[in-house]
C-alpha cells in the first residue's frame, strides 16, 4: 500500500495514532479474553517504526520482530488483516498461521515477522543481497530490539552486510529492557550504536521519541544504502509503555521512570508541532484520532465476522506445492 | 537413458548440476566458505572448483566463517527472488546455523499462511572419515524431524546431478547431504578410504523427482533400506549373502523427505523382512522412523521384527579402529539379515 498522500508530518501523525490505538484496542480485547495467544505491545515506540518507514519507498522491505504490530502498520499492512490475524481468522494477514508475533504482508514489503531475537538480521541482509544482485534498487530496514545486538546472528549479519556494502539498515530500538533485564546489565557500552564501528559502518543514535528526528536521520541513511554505500546502525532511544508481554507488572522499573518517558510521548509532541506550525488545527488533529477509532471499530467487526480456519487447515502451507522450472 | 553421457564422480556431477542451473537461471548462485577464491579449494570437497572462472565471484560468493549468516543470507536471498545454493564445509557446522534452518527457512512459508516461498538449497558433506566427533557426523535425522524442510541424500553420480537440479528448482528449502567418502574429490582434497563411485551421467539436462526410491538390487528374501555410503555396504552384504543363497533387495530412498514409503512397502510385501541401515546414531534416528512407518503400513506382511543397523549412540570416534567399529559395515548388515531370517 503506498503511503497516503498529504503532508508527511500529518501522515506520520496519523500512522502513530493508528499504532497507538491499535495497541490500546488489542490490549483491551486481550484482557477481555477475546484474543488467543500473547501480545508484545508497541505503544511508546511509535516514532521509531513510523519515522523509519516514512523514509522508505513502498517497494522497500522491512523485517520485524516479536513486537511486530507497529512495524507492520507503519509499512502499510492493513489493520483489518492484522486484527483478523489476532482473532485467528482466515482473513488475517497470515491466515491465522502466524498471530501477533508473525505479522506482515509481502504485498506491502513487510516480511512476515521473525520472532527469534536477531533471527531476522541475516534474513534482512540476505534480502538486501538478493535485491542488490537483481539490481532492483530496493533497500531493507531490519528492525531489532536492544537485545538482538548481543546475539551471534546479528554479528554475522552485520559483518556480512558490511563487507558487501549491502542495502540494509539495522534499526535498533533500544527500549532499555530485554524483557525485565536492564540494558546496562548486558552491554558495557553507553551507546549501542558504537557497535557499528566494529563492523566498519556508521552508527548513529537518535531520539526514538521524536518521529521527525527518526525520519530525518533515516533519509540519508536510506540514500546511502540505496546508492551502494552500505549499511548503517541506527539506534533509536525509546521506551515501551507496557510490560514485555502479558502478565508483566513491570516490577523491575519505577513508575517515576515511566512517567519521565511518557512526558516525551511522540504523539502529543508531534500534535503540538502540527498546531504550532499551522500545518493542522487542533480540530483537524482531533479528527484524526476519531477517524482512526472508527477505522479500528471496523477492523474489529471485520475480524469478528471473518471465518475461523478449519482445524485440519493446520496441515496446509508446510511446503510450496509446485516445483517451478 | 538416451543421449550422450560422461563418466563422472559425484563431485563432478554436482558441479555439472550447479553449472547447468546457473547457466539456465540467473537467479541461481552459490555462497559458502572457500568456494570461489582463486587458487583456493573450490569448496571443502572441490564441488565448486572452477565455477568462479565462468560465473564470477559475485555468483560464486565467498563468505566469512559465519554459518548462521550463510544460512540466513540464503533464506533472505531466496525470499528476495533468488535461488541460492549455500554450503557448509562439514555437515557438523549446520548446528551453528540451526535457528536459520529450523526456525526461518523451514517456517517462513507456514508462518506467512503460504504467502512466502524459500527456494534454497543447503549442501552439507556428512559421514565419518577419521575426522572425529565434530567433522564426521551424519546429522540427516535432525532435519527429517523439521516440517518444511526437504532432505536429499544422493549415493550415485547420476542421482547427485539429477537430485541437485531438482533441489535447485524446488520452491522449498532443501537440505542436500553429500557423503564425504562418495565424492571422488581429487588432488589434495582426495579422501583416504573413499569409495568414490563413478557413473555414467547424461551431459544434458535431466532431473530426478523427489520421493522416488530406487531398487539397487532385486531380491526375494530380505529388504534392506540404506542411504548414502550405507547403500554400498548393503550391496556388499547382499553380494556376500547371495553366496549363501540369501537374496536381498536393496533400496536407496534417495530423498528422506519426501520418503517413498510405497516402494519399501511393496518390497516388504515380497520379502516379508526388513533391515534399515543408517550411519546416524540409533536413538531418534532415521532408521527408527522408517521402521515405525513400515510396521504401521505393512505389519501384515512382516514375518519378523524390523531390524536397525546404525551407528551406536556415541559421538564419532577418531581412532580408525574405533571408527570402523562405529560405522555400520557389510558384516553388521549381513548379521542383521541372518538375524531377521532366523527370527521365530
Amino acid at each position: 500500500m503506498p503511503q497516503p498522500p498529504g503532508d508527511p508530518l500529518l501522515r506520520m501523525y496519523r500512522q502513530m495514532v493508528r499504532i497507538r490505538q491499535f495497541e490500546e484496542t488489542v490490549s483491551r480485547l486481550f484482557l477481555e479474553g477475546r484474543l488467543p495467544g500473547t501480545l508484545h505491545l508497541y505503544a511508546g515506540q511509535e516514532a521509531c517504526a513510523v519515522g523509519v518507514c516514512e523514509a522508505l519507498k513502498p517497494t522497500d522491505w522491512i523485517t520485524s520482530t516479536h513486537r511486530a504490530h507497529g512495524h507492520a502498520i507503519a509499512k502499510g499492512v492493513s489493520m483489518d488483516s492484522m486484527m483478523a490475524e489476532l482473532f485467528a481468522r482466515t482473513t488475517g494477514c497470515a491466515g491465522g498461521y502466524g498471530g501477533s508475533m508473525h505479522m506482515g504482508d509481502p504485498a506491502v514489503g513487510a516480511l512476515t515477522a521473525i520472532a527469534i531475537v536477531a533471527g531476522n538480521a541475516p534474513v534482512a541482509a540476505g534480502m538486501a543481497l538478493g535485491f542488490r544482485m537483481q539490481a532492483t534498487g530496493q533497500v531493507v530496514a531490519c528492525f531489532t530490539g536492544d537485545g538482538a545486538l548481543n546475539e551471534g546472528a546479528f554479528h554475522e549479519a552485520a559483518n556480512m552486510a558490511a563487507i558487501w556494502d549491502l542495502p540494509v539498515i539495522f534499526v535498533c530500538e533500544n527500549n532499555l529492557y530485554g524483557a525485565s533485564t536492564p540494558i546496562a546489565e548486558v552491554v558495557k557500552l553507553e551507546r549501542l550504536s558504537d557497535r557499528a564501528a566494529g563492523y566498519g559502518f556508521p552508527g548513529i543514535t537518535v531520539d526514538g521519541m521524536d518521529v521527525q528526528a527518526v525520519y530525518e536521520a533515516m533519509v540519508p541513511v536510506v540514500e546511502r544504502a540505496r546508492t551502494g554505500g552500505g549499511p548503517t546502525l541506527v539506534e533509536c532511544l525509546t521506551y515501551r509503555y507496557t510490560g514485555h508481554s502479558r502478565n508483566d507488572t513491570r516490577g523491575y522499573r519505577t513508575r517515576a521512570e515511566e512517567a519521565e518517558w511518557k512526558a516525551r510521548d511522540p504523539i502529543p509532541r508531534l500534535a503540538a508541532h502540527l498546531t504550532a506550525s499551522g500545518i493542522a488545527t487542533e480540530a483537524e488533529v482531533a479528527a484524526i484520532a476519531e477517524e482512526v477509532a472508527a477505522e479500528l471499530e471496523r477492523a474489529v467487526r471485520f475480524a469478528e465476522e471473518s471465518p475461523s480456519p478449519a482445524p485440519e487447515d493446520c496441515l496446509r502451507h508446510v511446503f510450496a506445492e509446485e516445483v517451478r522450472g | 537413458m538416451a543421449g550422450e553421457t560422461k563418466t563422472m564422480t559425484i563431485a563432478e556431477a554436482l558441479r555439472e548440476a550447479i553449472r547447468e542451473e546457473m547457466r539456465r537461471d540467473p537467479r541461481v548462485f552459490c555462497l559458502g566458505e572457500d568456494i570461489g577464491i582463486p587458487g583456493g579449494f573450490g569448496g571443502a570437497f572441490t564441488v565448486t572448483l572452477g565455477l568462479s572462472d565462468e560465473f564470477g565471484r559475485q555468483r560464486i560468493l565467498d563468505t566469512p566463517i559465519s554459518e548462521a549468516g550463510i544460512a540466513g543470507m540464503a533464506v533472505g536471498a531466496a525470499l528476495a527472488g533468488m535461488r541460492p545454493i549455500a554450503d557448509v564445509q562439514y555437515a557438523d557446522f549446520l548446528f551453528c546455523a540451526m535457528d536459520q534452518l529450523v526456525n526461518q527457512a523451514a517456517k517462513m512459508r507456514y508462518m506467512s499462511g503460504g504467502k512466502l516461498t524459500v527456494p534454497m538449497v543447503m549442501r552439507a558433506p556428512c559421514g565419518a572419515t577419521t575426522r572425529a566427533a565434530q567433522h564426521g557426523q551424519s546429522p540427516e535425522s535432525f532435519f527429517i524431524h523439521v516440517p518444511g524442510l526437504k532432505v536429499a541424500c544422493p549415493s550415485t553420480a547420476y542421482d547427485a546431478k539429477g537430485l541437485l537440479k531438482t533441489a535447485i528448482r524446488d520452491d522449498n528449502p532443501v537440505l542436500f547431504f553429500e557423503h564425504k567418502l562418495l565424492y571422488g574429490s581429487k588432488g589434495m582434497r582426495a579422501e583416504v578410504g573413499a569409495l568414490s563411485p563413478v557413473g555414467e551421467v547424461p551431459i544434458e539436462d535431466y532431473t530426478i523427482p523427489f520421493g522416488q526410491a530406487v531398487v539397487r538390487r532385486e531380491g526375494t528374501d530380505v529388504t534392506i533400506v540404506a542411504k548414502l555410503r550405507m547403500v554400498y555396504e548393503a550391496l556388499a552384504a547382499a553380494e556376500a549373502l547371495a553366496a549363501e543363497g540369501i537374496e536381498c533387495e536393496v533400496i536407496d530412498p534417495r530423498t528422506l523427505v519426501p520418503f517413498d514409503t510405497e516402494t519399501v512397502v511393496a518390497s516388504v510385501a515380497k520379502t516379508e523382512h526388513l533391515v534399515v541401515v543408517d550411519e546416524c546414531p540409533r536413538t531418534g534416528g532415521w532408521a527408527g522412523e522408517v521402521a515405525a512407518e513400515i510396521q504401521e503400513k505393512a505389519f501384515g506382511h512382516l514375518d519378523a521384527p524390523i531390524h536397525r543397523v546404525t551407528a551406536p549412540d556415541t559421538p564419532v570416534p577418531f581412532a580408525p579402529v574405533m571408527e570402523r567399529f562405529y560405522v555400520p559395515g557389510r558384516d553388521d548388515i549381513a548379521r542383521a539379515v541372518q538375524g531377521v531370517l532366523q527370527w521365530r
